[in-house]
C-alpha cells in the first residue's frame, strides 16, 4: 500500500509493562513522513515510555514498531541512525561549547568532518546560536539550552526527529520562541517530528494528534477535526432576566440553556453566525456576550471524562536509573 | 527574545559511514577526546591531583625521614615512597575519571552517549582511555620531581614508569567505571572512594616496606591489585640505584605466593587481566537498557 510504504513511523499493539504496571497497554498507529505528530496526555500516561520504545531505549513487552522502515528492537542501531533526540531532561555537556557538545554528537554519529562544520553551522543558524557556538553551555539559558540540543538533534540529519515534552520546565515567552524555531525547522527541512506534551495549546502546532490516557490512545486526528467532533460552541450571555431569556430561547431556538456564574451558557455548533440572529429575535436586553470554540481541554475532557490537570495526578511510569537525569 | 529570520538553507544531507570496528574506534577516540577536554578546561582538577601526592612526598616524607630507618642509612625514605606515591596519585585521579560517569549520568550527557548508533564498549572504552592518559599525564609533574627525591632520571626508567603507571591507570579508571555503574548517586560517590579506594592505598606496600609485615597485613596486600602496581614500581626504581643486598631485601621483597615467587612480568599481566576483567564486567553493567 503506498500509504504505508512512506510511513516513518508504524506501531502495531505496542505494550510495555513495568512488573505490575501497564504503562502502556496496546497501541496502534501510523505516523506519515513529514508529518508532525503529537502525543498529547497528563504525565503518566505512556507518552514517555512509547517515545522511549520507539528511540530504542525500552524494550516492548508486546507488539512491534517501526520507525524509518526499521524494526526497533531487531535494527537498533539502523533506527539511532534515522532519528534525532530531545530528551524532557537536558542532556548537554554544561562543561564544553556549543560547538564543542555539536562537534562531539557529530563524530560520535560518524558525520564526515568536511560536513559536520557546514551541518553544524546550518543548525546553529536554524536555532538562534550560531554566534554563541563559542560559548560554554553552563552560561546558557534554559530556552538556550533547549534550542541547542533542537539544534544538536538535527546534526546528523536524521528522518525523524523525536520530542519528549520539548518545553517542560520552560517559562512561557520561551515556550514560545521554541516554537517559533520549531515551526521554522518544519518549513525549512523535510522532516517527521514527533512530540509529546502535555500542553494542550502545543499540540496545535500538530499536523494531527493522539490522545493518550492510561496507556491507551483515545482518540487520533487533526487538531480541528478532534474539536469539531465535540461539536459545539459555547455561547455565554449576561443578562438581566435569565428566567425569561431562557424561556425565550428553548421557545424560538430549541436550545436549553444554563445559569453558570452569574451568565447563561448554550451550546450550538456556528456560535459566529447563531449570535446576531440571537441578538436579533430574543427581544430581551443583552449586557453582553462571548463565543468561546472547543479547545483541546474540552476534547480530552470529553475522551477521558477529567481535565488533564485532574489526570496528572495518575501513577506516572518510570524511567529506569541509568537514563535518569536531572530536570 | 527576537528570532532572527534566516532564509531557508539548503538541507545538507549527510552521508553516514557503516558501522564496524572503525566506528567504535572512532567513538572511543571522540569520547576519549571530551575526558582531556574537560580536564583542560578544569584547571582545578589538575592543580587538586597535585597536592595530594606533593604532601605526601615532602611533607609525610620529609616529616617521617628522620624517625623512620628504612634498612639502610644510604637510602632516603622519600627514595623509598616515590614509586609508591606516584601510585598512588595515578590511583586517585584515575578511579575519578571512571567515576566520573556518575556525573555524566546525574547531568544527562551519559544519555546522550548511550543512545548514539555505537556499541558500549566503545563508550566506555573512550572514557577509560581518556582517564587512563589524564591521570598519567598528571604523574609526569610529580615524575619529574624525582631527582629531589634522590632518583636518577633515566630515560629508560622514566619511560618504564610511565608504561606501568599507564597500565595502572587503565585498570583503575575501569573500577572507577564499575563503582560509577553500581554509585546511584553523586552524593554516595565520596564515601564510596573513602571506604573503597583509601584502603586500597594502606594495604599496597606503597607507603611502607612488605617485608616482615605480620601474616594478615601480609595477606592483605597480596589479594590487594594495588599492590601489583606498587611492587614493579619499586622494583624498577631500586633496580636503577645501587643498593647492598640487605637494603634490597628490605626495601624491594620478592613478593611471593606461599613460598613461590611472583614473577615481575606476570605482577604486570596480572594488574591488566584485573583490568580487563573489570572493564568487561562495568560494560555488562552499562549494557542493561531496560
Amino acid at each position: 500500500m503506498d500509504s504505508e510504504s512512506r510511513a516513518a513511523i508504524r506501531v502495531e499493539n505496542l505494550q510495555k509493562r513495568f512488573g505490575e504496571v501497564e504503562a502502556v497497554r496496546g497501541v496502534d498507529f501510523e505516523v506519515q513522513a513529514g508529518e508532525t505528530f503529537g502525543f498529547l496526555g497528563p504525565n503518566g500516561a505512556g507518552k514517555s515510555t512509547t517515545i522511549n520504545m520507539l528511540c530504542t531505549l525500552l524494550r516492548p513487552t508486546g507488539g512491534r514498531a517501526e520507525v524509518a522502515g526499521f524494526d526497533v528492537v531487531s535494527q537498533r542501531n539502523d533506527v539511532r541512525r534515522e532519528i534525532g533526540l530531545v530528551f524532557q531532561d537536558m542532556t548537554l555537556d554544561t562543561y564544553l561549547s556549543a560547538g564543542q557538545n555539536l562537534r562531539f554528537h557529530g563524530q560520535l554519529y560518524g558525520v564526515p568532518s568536511d560536513r559536520l562544520e557546514v551541518r553544524m553551522r546550518q543548525v546553529l543558524e536554524l536555532v538562534g546560536l550560531w554566534d554563541r557556538r563559542d560559548k560554554d553551555v553552563d552560561t546558557f539559558s534554559g530556552g538556550m539550552k533547549r534550542r541547542l540540543e533542537i539544534a544538536r538533534g538535527l546534526l546528523h540529519s536524521p528522518r525523524v526527529l523525536f520530542l519528549d515534552e520539548p518545553t517542560v520546565g520552560l517559562d512561557p515567552q520561551t515556550r514560545a520562541s521554541i516554537w517559533e524555531y520549531l515551526d521554522e525547522l518544519r518549513r525549512q527541512e523535510n522532516l517527521t517530528i514527533f512530540l509529546t506534551t502535555h500542553y494542550m495549546d502545543e499540540a496545535e502546532h500538530c499536523d494531527r494528534i493522539a490522545i493518550m490516557d492510561a496507556g491507551q490512545i483515545v482518540a487520533l486526528d487533526t487538531p480541528e477535526a478532534l474539536k469539531a467532533a465535540i461539536g459545539t460552541d459555547r455561547v455565554r450571555l449576561e443578562i438581566d432576566d435569565e428566567a425569561a431569556a431562557a424561556a425565550a430561547i428553548k421557545r424560538q431556538f430549541g436550545l436549553e440553556a444554563s445559569s453558570v456564574g452569574g451568565a447563561l451558557v448554550l451550546q450550538v455548533p456556528d456560535g459566529e453566525h447563531f449570535v446576531p440572529k440571537l441578538l436579533a429575535d430574543l427581544g430581551v436586553p443583552v449586557r453582553s456576550v462571548s463565543v468561546t470554540r472547543p479547545t483541546l481541554d474540552d476534547v480530552f475532557m470529553s475522551y477521558t471524562g477529567r481535565t488533564i490537570r485532574d489526570a496528572e495526578s495518575a501513577p506516572g511510569s518510570e524511567i529506569p536509573a541509568m537514563f535518569r537525569g536531572r530536570r | 527574545m527576537t528570532t532572527t529570520v534566516q532564509p531557508p538553507l539548503p538541507i545538507a544531507p549527510v552521508q553516514r559511514p557503516p558501522t564496524g570496528l572503525a566506528s567504535d574506534l572512532r567513538a572511543a577516540r571522540v569520547v576519549c577526546h571530551r575526558e582531556l577536554l574537560r580536564w583542560v578546561k578544569d584547571g582545578r582538577r589538575l592543580l587538586a591531583g597535585l597536592v595530594q601526592p606533593l604532601l605526601w612526598l615532602f611533607v609525610l616524607g620529609t616529616g617521617l625521614s628522620r624517625v623512620v630507618s628504612v634498612g639502610a642509612e644510604n637510602v632516603d625514605f622519600r627514595t623509598f615512597l616515590f614509586p609508591g606515591v606516584l601510585v598512588t596519585s595515578v590511583m586517585f585521579t584515575a578511579v575519578f575519571s571512571g567515576v566520573s560517569v556518575v556525573w555524566d549520568r546525574e547531568f544527562g550527557f551519559l544519555r546522550e552517549m548511550l543512545v548514539a548508533p555505537i556499541r558500549r564498549t566503545s563508550i566506555l572504552g573512550g572514557k577509560c582511555l581518556g582517564g587512563a592518559i589524564v591521570a598519567t599525564a598528571q604523574a609526569v609533574v610529580i615524575l619529574a620531581l624525582a631527582g629531589l627525591c634522590g632518583i636518577p632520571y633515566s630515560p629508560v626508567l622514566m619511560l618504564q614508569l610511565l608504561a606501568i603507571l599507564f597500565l595502572a591507570s587503565l585498570s583503575i579508571t575501569a573500577f572507577g567505571l564499575l563503582l560509577g555503574a553500581r554509585v546511584a548517586n553523586i552524593q554516595s560517590v565520596m564515601p564510596v572512594i573513602q571506604t573503597v579506594i583509601t584502603p586500597m592505598m594502606f594495604l599496597s606496600g606503597a607507603l611502607y616496606p612488605t617485608s616482615g609485615l605480620p601474616t594478615w597485613l601480609a595477606f592483605a596486600t597480596k589479594i590487594n591489585p594495588v599492590t601489583y602496581a606498587v611492587n614493579p614500581m619499586r622494583h624498577v626504581v631500586f633496580s636503577h640505584l645501587d643498593l647492598t643486598p640487605e637494603a634490597a631485601r628490605v626495601l624491594d621483597p620478592q613478593l611471593t605466593w606461599g613460598g613461590w615467587p611472583v614473577p615481575f612480568a606476570l605482577q604486570l599481566v596480572i594488574l591488566a587481566a584485573l583490568g580487563l576483567v573489570t572493564f568487561a564486567v562495568a560494560v555488562h553493567r552499562f549494557s542493561k537498557t531496560d
